[in-house]
């Protein structure tokens, strides 16, 4: 079985190859991005250890993302369930509602170290486009969001935002016409303009200096919630659970990294896939449904595919679940059985907002409601004394046709 | 027996030429027209690529991706392109043939028994695009064994260190990427500067046979004869998909352009 190592950063437990467990990620990429991944990779190594740069990061996280994101109890969820203590890490309080703005911040300082004056970046649900325009436009970049036309039509909010931080949408219409497509399109566009342009990759996926870019960004939410437990709780609780949805699986890593050296049975790691719609075969959830080891956008990974190789569709009602592969740092996780890994059909993700959105003051998006529907399964069945806090990564407001259409608009105006 | 690719370079090059290689995608738009095509063109064609369609492939441009998207439309699968080989194989022996996609493909047919397939049909060579050096390395090396011949890739963004090492672990054939683009890009650097490049690449190793690809029309591909090979894919594709667009055969068409480049290049 694969091991985990204790002591050092989960994105740096590789191999030459850039391979976590000699399996997972690693840099499959035409030759031409060879060496703009090799000149990335220097200059991030570089930065990551230099006090100025972190100096920096640091300051525009406080000042700029809004630093920390509150940490609440969820009294009446709690007391409804009858189980464990419910809290909530609200990371959509940061600046443009959700965690993608940590990754976005970095990616255009490091463009700014590079010399570079062009971004260029993926999305799905929309906020990582979103993000990426906010964070271009406060450091004078020019930007390009590529993006699925499935998602534009379902994130319209998000597209709206995009286009008014001054960036330009490239709408792809190929295949799924969803973040799989976007993310090709984005490195093809890369493959042509590498020499002036710097790509950011929404998610914890790609080439491997972007899942560490990013895993490193979103690292920011658990080095806050571990100081958080500790105002709160005067320690690590005992039993501790951490829930994050899982689609790229950025804001799960960073959720999870402060710690994964503690034993399991003190801090479990749950994370919850898009299960699609009920009663339907479709689904975007390649670890709980052991999907074959395959090489998508330039990582090796588990992902969902056909006995010839070929991509399959997914289906979800989250945009940003919405991806048939996950990140290496993910599949690394599962086979060293440090995470588990679920799914939430629609329907319960549905029925979690719905229940979360009635008794608190939160309004999780469809994405970390996936996340909240599993905490809603297991509190019933825990102690009183144990810990779960969810990951509420999204605000809702992006999500609102859907919502409305699929629960009515008394609902939302809650 | 010397290698049939080795043997098509050697042939161009007692005629003064450059050889022509060409690439289209296996089932665009179904398995019957690509055997066909194959078997036509291959009288002006020296070295055949035959595109095996990945629905997320990273460095295809958009006439390509056109292809690949019919032949997948069309139903194509890995073990159609085989047998599309074979067939091809039992008529044109000894023309080349090399097999062009992406790594995942082979990962989900297994190494081993992709090039067993490989083999058994006749496979000359192979392309990966997403399986750079020293990725390769391993599997390369079970190409080399089976004498199928693994072609590297070097691209404008190659360091000179890097290319030394490339070339020292290709066989007799290495694909030059003319400029930062993916197929089919229009030509945005001079020719001048494409060949300047190449011949860099040729001094590390004269004995090597280096073809350029991406962006050669029939408008560029005279100036750049001096190189050992060429290649036009996208040229090829774009011709197919406006064939099929007026519901024409697209052999004609494709016949005329082949035979134009052909003469271009005498």
């Amino acid at each position: 079985m694969l091991k985990l190592q204790k002591g050092k950063a989960i994105i740096d437990q590789h191999d030459k190859h850039y391979l976590y467990g000699g399996k997972f990620g690693g840099n499959f990429v035409p030759e031409t991005l060879k060496k703009p991944i090799e000149d990335l990779t220097q200059l991030f190594q570089k930065l990551r250890y230099d006090k100025k740069f972190i100096k920096e990061r640091d300051y525009y996280f406080k000042t700029y993302v809004g630093s920390p994101t509150r940490f609440i109890k969820l009294y009446n969820l709690s007391l409804h369930l009858e189980g464990a203590q419910i809290y909530a890490k609200v990371v959509s309080d940061a600046n443009g509602g959700a965690h993608k703005i940590y990754n976005a911040v970095v990616h255009a300082l490091i463009c700014k170290h590079a010399g570079k004056k062009y971004i260029i970046g993926d999305t799905g649900a929309g906020y990582a486009g979103k993000m990426l325009s906010m964070a271009a436009k406060k450091f004078g970049l020019k930007c390009k969001i590529f993006m699925g036309t499935k998602d534009m039509a379902r994130q319209k909010v998000n597209c709206d935002a995009i286009r008014k931080n001054g960036a330009e949408i490239v709408p792809v219409d190929s295949g799924s016409k969803t973040l799989v497509d976007a993310v090709s399109e984005c490195m093809r566009y890369w493959v042509s303009n590498c020499d002036t342009t710097h790509m950011c990759v929404g998610s914890t996926v790609g080439p491997n200096i972007f899942v560490k870019i990013c895993a490193w960004s979103t690292a920011q939410i658990s080095r806050e919630l571990k100081v958080q437990l500790k105002e709160e709780f005067g320690e690590i609780p005992k039993k501790l659970k951490l829930i994050n949805c899982v689609g790229g699986g950025s804001s799960a890593i960073g959720f999870w990294n402060e710690f994964m050296d503690y034993d399991k049975k003190q801090v479990e790691f749950i994370g919850v896939e898009a299960g699609g719609p009920k009663n339907s075969k479709l689904h975007a959830a390649p670890l709980t449904y052991n999907a074959k080891l395959g090489v998508l956008h330039g990582a090796a990974q588990y992902v969902l595919q056909d006995k010839d190789g070929q991509i399959s569709e997914t289906s979800s009602i989250s945009a940003g679940l919405d991806y048939p592969g996950v990140s290496p740092l993910h599949c690394f996780l599962k086979d060293t059985k440090r995470a588990r890994y679920t799914v939430a059909t629609d329907e319960q993700a549905l029925a979690a907002f719905k229940l979360v959105s009635q008794l608190e003051n939160l309004r999780p998006s469809l994405e970390p409601s996936h996340a909240f529907a599993e905490a809603i399964k297991i509190a019933p069945k825990l102690s009183n004394d144990t810990v779960i806090v969810v990951d509420s990564c999204g605000d809702a407001l992006k999500d609102k046709k859907i919502i409305e259409k699929r629960l009515g608009k008394l609902l939302w105006q809650h | 027996m010397a290698a049939l690719i080795s043997l098509a370079f050697l042939k161009a090059k007692l005629e003064k030429r450059p050889a022509l290689v060409s690439y289209i995608v296996a089932g665009d738009n179904n398995k019957k027209l690509t055997l066909n095509i194959l078997k036509s063109i291959s009288q002006y064609i020296d070295i055949l690529e035959v595109g095996i369609a990945h629905n997320t492939a990273v460095a295809d441009g958009a006439q390509i991706q056109n292809s690949s998207y019919r032949a997948l439309q069309g139903g194509i699968k890995v073990k159609d392109v085989f047998e599309i080989v074979k067939q091809f194989k039992k008529i044109k022996k000894s023309k080349p043939i090399i097999l062009m996609g992406y790594y995942n493909q082979v990962l989900q047919y297994g190494e081993n028994y992709f090039l067993q397939k490989c083999k058994n049909s006749g496979v000359d060579g192979i392309i990966l695009v997403d399986l750079p050096f020293p990725e390769n390395k391993s599997f390369a090396d079970k190409c080399k064994k089976l004498s199928i011949t693994f072609v590297q890739l070097i691209a404008p963004t190659t360091s000179t260190v890097r290319m030394k090492q490339i070339i020292k672990n290709s066989q007799d054939m290495i694909y030059y990427i003319s400029m930062l683009s993916t197929t089919g890009g229009k030509l945005k650097v001079s020719a001048k500067s494409i060949l300047n490049n190449y011949l860099k690449i040729k001094k590390i190793d004269p004995k090597k046979n280096i073809v350029i690809g991406f962006g050669i029309t029939t408008k560029t591909i005279a100036s750049l004869k001096k190189a050992d090979g060429l290649v036009i894919g996208s040229l090829l594709c774009k011709s197919i998909s406006q064939s099929l667009a007026k519901k024409r055969n697209p052999l004609i068409q494709l016949n005329k352009i082949v035979r134009t480049l052909r003469n271009k290049i005498q």
